[in-house]
């Protein structure tokens, strides 16, 4: 499970924190069904008009959760990762930065055995228009958002939302997004999440934003090269330096991996539309479309 | 954060791997009384940095007044862009193979992997490129570790003079020291097999994973912080990502991928970015700081500011650089491009404040500023 649905169990963990509090808050009033919230200190109490748990395990015991969304500071994650695998959930987004990488990698494991999703870390997290986002996403502001048909990924939320607010004022709209992070270990790649959005029902065209660092739009390239649906790309970081990080961990040009054009060659070379700055997406949608 | 050798070959004896005999010199004095412990030795540059040997940074010396003139040669030396200001006096030894191992985090399998082979000396790159078939790779889960079975199965069949359990046992010591000091990439190039039997590290890189440093407390100190340069490193001080550029069109967004974006924006029109700064994130408050910052950068010739507010409100940034605006007074054309949450605030206070509107979108702003900064240039020229 990638796209989290309206019918969907959503636990908030660290939901009585300042930014938790916020965005459950905003998050319930799109409609994500927000089921419950983690604080081990103030369970059993009532948070955002939701019961709060001691843990997701807890949690699950009064039904099943489907998806946890994660407002924990870095050293906390890995626990709470686990707790959520352990509670059953089949989505965990992940939105903190700067999370050890060890901790990153064994959770990832332990995801991966339970086949839990992991999407994250560092991503300003998803939306389904019109039904539910999780995270931090300005999935409320309809000059951002507005529904329609197309599929958008990015590494990068602030990207993100400049392209889907193109998106949205050239006439089209957006069905789904997933932020998959900008970390160099995630556990929802460029590829995973193109296939995600490939198979969702309603998804017409999918608009990718990548950025340099890595190799994941490289192996994004080879799925989509069997994708019949069509992508516009966008790849951040062409003015970057070598071997600084941009902002982003994952985000970082080291020899001759992640360059802007070893990316821009790879998706070129499969069909997809690469565009020469954000604004002419809108452009290059109508074109790919009517194609 | 790198460790340079001296620092990183600890990690290593800490976790029972062998290590020649060395000690720390900056000065030649220090390096010749040294080299008169140890006897014949390698005097080696200390830097975050790799190829020393490449630029003459290490040099083998039989007597303590041979150490004491590389050392001379050595020592204020530039490699890398580093000045080298310390050398390692170690003990020479007699090798009779050299190897290669690492331990490195791996995108693709979400996990560490482990790699050794049996040609020591060249680079991960070049071992992969040239000698692929020497090279043995075993990904690790990293909640049951790398058992010593796995670290035999890794060496079994190759032919390393009789020392695959040596070895076996040096990969699962490596593993040890990468798991317990949050390492992303442990590398000894080359392990190597003296003439006495033993198995020792002549080289260590270590990289720390730079989220893990705040739980090293012990370790973390020892590293090697990141060049920055003066601004970079007042950047640093609040909070905000800011690195410094070649170019004259002062950058300001909000997020990693919009400010890299803003970046490429005004290279493609022509201009050339100033700097990185990022101001999203935690630091989305900080436009005062921000502002004060890029344009200390001397030359520059334009300020475009790019807001998409999404977590990051853009009235919050908006009202934040408004603050600093009386006190830091621009004297450079500033073009704005504004969306996304909060952002029809921020248009009004823009309007309000300073009597100005934003440009229609970002290629607009971008565009501006680019053209601004070269008309500049050429007043200048």
């Amino acid at each position: 499970m990638y796209i989290c649905r309206r019918e969907h169990r959503v636990l908030v963990q660290g939901i009585t924190g300042k930014q938790g509090t916020f965005w459950t808050e905003r998050m319930q009033e799109y409609g994500t069904n927000v089921i419950g919230g983690v604080n081990p200190k103030k369970a059993g109490t009532k948070h955002c008009g939701v019961p709060v748990y001691a843990s997701a395990l807890d949690a699950s015991k009064d039904g099943a959760v489907d998806a946890t969304v994660m407002f924990i500071p870095p050293l906390g994650v890995k626990a709470a990762a686990l707790d959520a695998i352990e509670s059953g959930a089949k989505l965990i987004v992940c939105l903190t930065e700067h999370i050890p990488v060890q901790d990153v990698m064994y959770f990832m494991a332990a995801a991966k055995e339970a086949g839990t999703v992991i999407i994250g870390p560092n991503t300003a997290g998803t939306v389904t228009v019109d039904e539910c986002f999780l995270g931090f996403m300005p999935a409320f502001n309809e000059r951002v958002f507005r529904v329609g048909n197309v599929g958008v990924l990015s590494r990068s939320g602030s990207l993100a939302t400049l392209m889907c607010q193109n998106i949205t004022a050239s006439g089209f709209g957006i069905k789904a997004f997933l932020g998959i992070g900008g970390d160099p270990i995630i556990g929802t790649t460029t590829r995973d999440a193109l296939e995600a959005l490939n198979n969702y029902k309603g998804v017409e065209a999918i608009a990718m934003v990548g950025e340099i660092g890595g190799t994941m739009e490289e192996a994004a390239a080879e799925y989509a090269a069997t994708m019949s649906k069509p992508i516009v790309a966008f790849i951040a970081g062409g003015a970057a330096p070598p071997g600084k990080k941009m902002g982003h961990a994952g985000a970082i040009v080291m020899g001759a991996k992640g360059t802007y054009a070893s990316k821009k060659s790879a998706l070129e070379g499969v069909g997809v539309n690469v565009l020469a700055t954000p604004s002419h997406v809108g452009d290059a949608l109508k074109e790919v479309m009517a194609s | 954060m790198n460790f340079e050798e001296y620092a990183a070959k600890p990690v290593l004896v800490a976790a029972g791997i062998a290590v020649p005999k060395s000690q720390l010199a900056t000065t030649l004095y220090e390096a010749g009384l040294a080299a008169g412990d140890i006897g014949p030795c390698v005097v080696k540059a200390q830097v975050p940095t790799g190829k020393r040997g490449k630029a003459g940074g290490i040099q083998l010396a039989a007597s303590a007044t041979e150490a004491r003139a590389h050392a001379g040669n050595i020592l204020g030396m530039e490699i890398g862009g580093h000045a080298v200001e310390k050398v390692l006096i170690e003990a020479q030894c007699n090798i009779v193979r050299e190897f290669y191992a690492a331990i490195l985090n791996d995108p693709e399998t979400k996990g560490p992997v482990v790699i050794f082979s049996t040609e020591g000396g060249m680079d991960i790159e070049e071992i992969a490129a040239k000698t692929p078939e020497k090279m043995r790779k075993a990904s690790v889960d990293v909640r049951h570790g790398f058992a010593r079975e796995t670290a035999d199965q890794l060496v079994n069949g190759l032919d390393l003079n009789g020392a695959n359990d040596a070895v076996a046992e040096t990969l699962v010591k490596l593993y040890k020291a990468y798991a317990t000091n949050d390492a992303e990439l442990l590398e000894i190039n080359p392990l190597v097999l003296t003439g006495a039997n033993e198995v020792m590290a002549l080289d260590c890189k270590f990289v720390m994973d730079d989220s893990a440093i705040k739980r090293q407390n012990d370790l973390a100190p020892k590293g090697t912080p990141d060049k920055l340069t003066g601004l970079e490193r007042i950047g640093e001080g609040h909070g905000i990502k800011y690195i410094e550029l070649e170019g004259n069109v002062v950058v300001l967004a909000n997020g990693a991928g919009l400010t890299m974006t803003t970046m490429d924006v005004v290279r493609h029109y022509g201009g050339q970015p100033a700097n990185f700064c990022e101001i999203g994130g935690e630091a989305y408050t900080k436009g005062k700081a921000a502002l004060e910052m890029v344009l200390a950068k001397p030359g520059v010739k334009s300020l475009v500011v790019n807001f998409c507010g999404a977590f990051a409100r853009c009235d919050v940034m908006m009202g934040g650089l408004l603050e600093a605006w009386d006190e830091v007074q621009p004297n450079i054309p500033v073009f704005f491009s504004i969306a996304g949450t909060g952002d029809e605030e921020a248009i009004a206070m823009l309007k309000d404040k300073l009597g100005m509107d934003p440009l229609p979108n970002m290629d607009a702003a971008c565009k501006a500023a680019a053209d601004a900064a070269n008309v500049a240039n050429e007043v200048v020229a």
